[in-house]
């Protein structure tokens, strides 16, 4: 099966011809005239990007299969761009054991339409207390890498330092949900400041974001581990990701696209389709964000896709779900607040979407540069463009986007995993599988 | 006037109109017969889902006493824990025919929400730690009848305002009557961001009464401290509390003959008020108590006794 | 029940380019004063059997400053002071419904109550007669008078309940369109009656 991409521009440069050829890039630059391709698609101003990789994301499944399903969501991904994604272990049953994540990669595998990599957690139930079984699930057919317990927060220091340590043997990284349980409770959903006061919402102060980061790329140093921090949402994280990065500790970062784009002023409509963790912030934040995802100092924008149905969202504020929709928005908006802000051209997006989250990862096939030999994990980018989000027409089976109505600059025209189309004209191939 | 939501939905015209209105109703209240016909034929809801007898009770005399028929609907206990979320719980009552829902509710926002899902008029009987105008509203109407027009009065008001919807509202609702505010409390209990707010703050409470700090003060307010608070850490007993802001007897005669000294109740006695300057001359409780009927007479006959602006005939 | 104040400006053409007729003046301010003498007269002579045992109840708005008036000279002719009050009937009308909330007025209870006693309700104009039927619920809120009498200034015609006078001042043939513009000093700064067109 082969296929000729004509005319499509390889991270925003100049364009070329690529040949894809059973499952790899058989070819870049002008074919020779004897090149008969099956099918040959016009991708006249289209950019060429490495699919992207996101490494923060909830399927849901097992357990809350009413908002999300692994094909579900693994159809929202690839409408998204994505060819990979890393399904988080807050499920139910948790993720904590080879079982249940080799449960997830089979139901990732059956869907086909991207690679998902089951996150495992790092303590049994997610109730911090006691190591979860890393090595068997860093062994078990799901390869596991990276451990998260995200949703909480590892706390416990002597947890974390064992985790850090243990998780060496096996390759892997922790990846931190940073809120000090005792700075900020569960109860905790509004950006500490002017907006929480006057509103009179429990506030989530950016301290207690950063003063974990802090313990944990110190303790990172002392184990010479490795620390990915999830969701970074303040200027002060990024502070101390600087200075961590600038000592030498081994410490990669995320940024979610709403983090991005989003402040904590939309709160005051109460409406909890901005609720999520860690919590919209202020504007200064939000630039911090940006320069840092610009700069390398946040190595990876990851979506943190949160699927809710609606019950769990028609509630007051403080009772309501913690969550957004991303997978199908987040190009849209890092072209909104990254490129068309000059801060990241597309060599940069597919660095932070693809490359970088794919290394981070350890995911050998995806994130690859587009050139013959490599896999062709790939997504076709239409940057000029306006794609108004249609909440109703997304492939996810929740609604909870804080974009709705609004209209985005880029939009996915086509992802190919392992050279077979699962995307074609923003749409799915097959539809979404059973 | 659809919704009472927020102090911050009147104007000084609207609030003046209720005020005044509510001096109407209150004379009514001395008469042997008590009901009023302008609101026969409504129906009015209060959906509670937090317990409170007080101002429950108040909304439903104020109902009755203007002939309308009032039902109490008690929806405590988190509808998440029972699995119905909000929103159908208030389109279930709202689809009984409601011509309004008085509504209270533990978390800041739910009422307003609420309005957003109902087709009827929606008044707020306190969100959370957000609002509680008709409190503002009876705490002004009390004000004004004993130190006459609020503008340029100076109001104290001392408590755990971090947690107080009723100090909110009345910044609100007094900085609109021309009045201006200062808010006394401890630093682990003033909410953040209060620097944004149009009132001055202090952390000393005798400063503060004595004039020293922000000129001579016209009234002050005891908020309620709720003795759950000293879990969360936020003082270190409650003697240490009532030491440094209770209204002791010493801090009453630093007033000056003619402010009053309010409170929203329930009293701590020896906690945030001392039993002293809870029976003094100047404690207008019991007053509020009462301007409460009658300002919640008044709102209720703003929003149901005339037609709605969508429904006013040409005459 | 009257009309709202015009401005002067509307006392000129009206939109369509046509001159709107001023106002036809009704009774002047001597002939306010002595219908307002001939009205407490009648009010002395009905009521002196009874030893005066009657209250003055103005209806608001011109209604509280007529009764105040008739209270002044009924106690100037006959020697006895008649207690006065006021009566809002606002929360007593039917036609609640049909407009945006109204605003209220006071409600004074005359010296000494209602109860027992003959009644006097004064109003500017009598109209529909709705109003006096909200004034009639409206006392039985307050007590048990012995009787209920009404006086009022200008009586138009055009009743739609079974309402009537005891003291007319003037009665004045309208037509349903036109207003009748009552004016007294207390609010107006004079007194008069005017009727007028149509708007």
């Amino acid at each position: 099966m082969s296929i000729l991409l004509a005319g499509a521009k390889p991270l925003g440069g100049k364009a070329v011809d690529i040949l894809i050829e059973d499952g790899t890039i058989a070819g870049v630059g002008k074919m020779s005239a004897s090149a008969t391709p099956d099918e040959t698609i016009d991708c006249t101003g289209l950019i060429l990007l490495p699919g992207f990789v996101d490494l923060h994301t909830h399927l849901r499944e097992p357990g809350r299969e009413d908002a999300e399903t692994v094909a579900s969501g693994s159809a929202a991904a690839a409408l998204g761009g994505y060819t990979a994604v890393h399904a988080m272990a807050n499920t139910n049953p948790v993720a904590d054991t080879a079982e249940i994540v080799e449960q997830v990669a089979r139901l990732g595998e059956r869907a086909g339409l991207v690679d998902v990599r089951p996150v495992g957690a790092v303590s049994k139930g997610l109730a911090g207390q006691e190591l979860a079984e890393i090595g068997t699930m860093a062994r078990s057919a799901a390869a596991v890498r990276i451990f998260s317990d995200d949703g909480r927060c590892v706390h416990d220091s002597r947890l974390m330092r064992r985790a850090f340590e243990y998780v060496k043997a096996f390759g892997g990284v922790i990846a931190q949900h940073a809120q000090d349980p005792r700075l900020a409770d569960s109860t905790a959903c509004c950006h500490e400041g002017e907006v929480s006061g006057r509103l009179g919402l429990p506030g989530w102060p950016g301290v207690a974001e950063e003063s974990i980061v802090a313990r944990d790329v110190m303790l990172a140093e002392h184990t010479g581990s490795r620390l990915h921090v999830c969701h970074v949402s303040t200027a002060g994280t990024v502070e101390v990701i600087r200075w961590a990065k600038a000592r030498g500790i081994d410490v990669t970062s995320e940024v979610t696209p709403h983090h991005l784009l989003l402040t904590c002023d939309l709160l005051d409509s109460y409406d909890p389709v901005f609720k999520v963790n860690p919590p919209l912030r202020s504007d200064s934040d939000v630039q911090a964000l940006r320069e840092a995802l610009a700069d390398g100092t946040i190595d990876a924008v990851a979506t943190d896709h949160a699927p809710h149905a609606p019950h769990d969202k028609d509630h007051a504020f403080a009772d309501a779900a913690f969550g957004m929709l991303g997978l199908q928005t987040a190009l849209g908006v890092v072209a909104e607040s990254m490129v068309g802000t000059g801060l990241l051209d597309w060599a940069g997006v597919a660095d932070r979407m693809s490359v970088r989250p794919a290394a981070i990862g350890g995911l050998s096939t995806h994130g690859r540069p587009i050139e013959a030999g490599e896999p062709a994990n790939l997504t076709l980018v239409d940057a000029n463009g306006s794609y108004t989000v249609d909440a109703d027409a997304l492939a996810s089976k929740s609604r909870n986007t804080p974009f709705a109505g609004r209209t985005l600059p880029a939009g996915v025209v086509a992802t190919f995993l392992r050279g077979r189309a699962t995307v074609r004209d923003g749409k799915l191939v097959d539809g979404i599988p059973a | 006037m659809k919704n009472l939501l927020s102090a911050a939905d009147l104007d000084r015209d609207e609030a003046t109109a209720i005020l005044d209105t509510a001096a109407r109703m209150h004379a009514i209240q001395g008469r042997e017969v008590k009901k009023l016909p302008p609101l026969r034929g409504r129906t009015i809801v209060n959906l509670f889902f937090e317990d409170s007898t007080r101002t429950r009770s108040s909304f439903e005399i104020a109902g009755k006493w203007l002939s309308a028929d009032v039902i109490n609907v008690s929806a405590k206990g988190s509808s998440v824990s029972k699995g119905e979320s909000l929103r159908d719980t208030a389109l279930t009552v709202a689809a009984m025919g409601v011509d309004a829902l008085v509504v209270r509710h533990n978390a800041s926002g739910a009422v307003q929400r609420i309005a957003g899902w109902v087709g009827c008029r929606v008044v707020n009987a306190g969100d959370g730690t957000h609002e509680h105008p008709t409190q503002a509203l009876l705490d002004a109407y009390t004000l004004r009848n004993r130190l006459g027009d609020l503008e340029g009065r100076h109001v104290v008001i001392v408590g755990d305002i971090t947690h107080s919807r009723v100090a909110r509202s009345n910044v609100i609702l007094l900085n609109t009557l021309g009045a201006r505010v200062t808010l006394v409390a401890p630093p682990t209990l003033m909410p953040s961001g209060v620097a944004s707010w149009t009132c001055e703050t202090s952390w000393d409470l005798d400063a503060t009464l004595s004039g020293k700090e922000f000129g001579d003060v016209d009234a002050v307010m005891m908020l309620r401290v709720q003795r759950e608070r000293m879990s969360g850490g936020y003082f270190a007993t409650e003697r240490e509390y009532a030491i440094n802001y209770g209204l002791s007897p010493q801090r009453l005669d630093l007033l000056a003959e003619h402010a009053p000294v309010l409170h929203p109740g329930p009293m701590n006695r020896g906690l945030e008020i001392s039993s002293v300057a809870a029976d003094s001359a100047r404690s207008v409780v019991l007053d509020q108590v009462q301007a409460g009927v009658a300002v919640r007479m008044a709102v209720l006959y703003r929003l149901l006794a005339g037609a709605a602006e969508e429904e006013v005939l040409s005459v | 029940m009257t009309g709202h104040a015009p401005t002067s400006a509307e006392s000129a053409d009206a939109a369509d380019g046509a001159a709107i007729p001023a106002p036809v003046p009704v009774l002047s301010d001597a002939d306010v004063a002595r219908v307002i003498d001939r009205i407490a007269h009648q009010i002395i002579e009905n009521t002196a059997k009874s030893g005066f045992d009657i209250a003055l109840l103005g209806i608001p708005t011109r209604g509280v400053p007529l009764a105040q008036r008739l209270a002044a000279r009924i106690a100037l002719f006959a020697d006895t002071t008649v207690p006065v009050g006021s009566l809002d009937i606002t929360l007593y009308r039917d036609d609640l419904r049909l407009r945006g909330v109204r605003p209220l007025g006071d409600t004074v209870e005359p010296e000494g109550g209602i109860t027992g006693r003959t009644v006097v309700l004064v109003d500017d104009v009598l109209f529909s007669g709705r109003t006096i039927r909200a004034a009639l619920d409206a006392l039985k809120d307050l007590g048990r008078p012995r009787a209920v009498q009404l006086a009022v200034l200008v009586d138009r015609g055009h009743r739609e309940l079974p309402i009537r006078a005891d003291y007319v001042g003037k009665n004045l043939p309208t037509a349903t369109a036109q207003n009748v513009r009552v004016r007294l000093t207390e609010i107006d700064g004079v007194d008069c009656v005017e009727l007028e067109a149509a708007e």
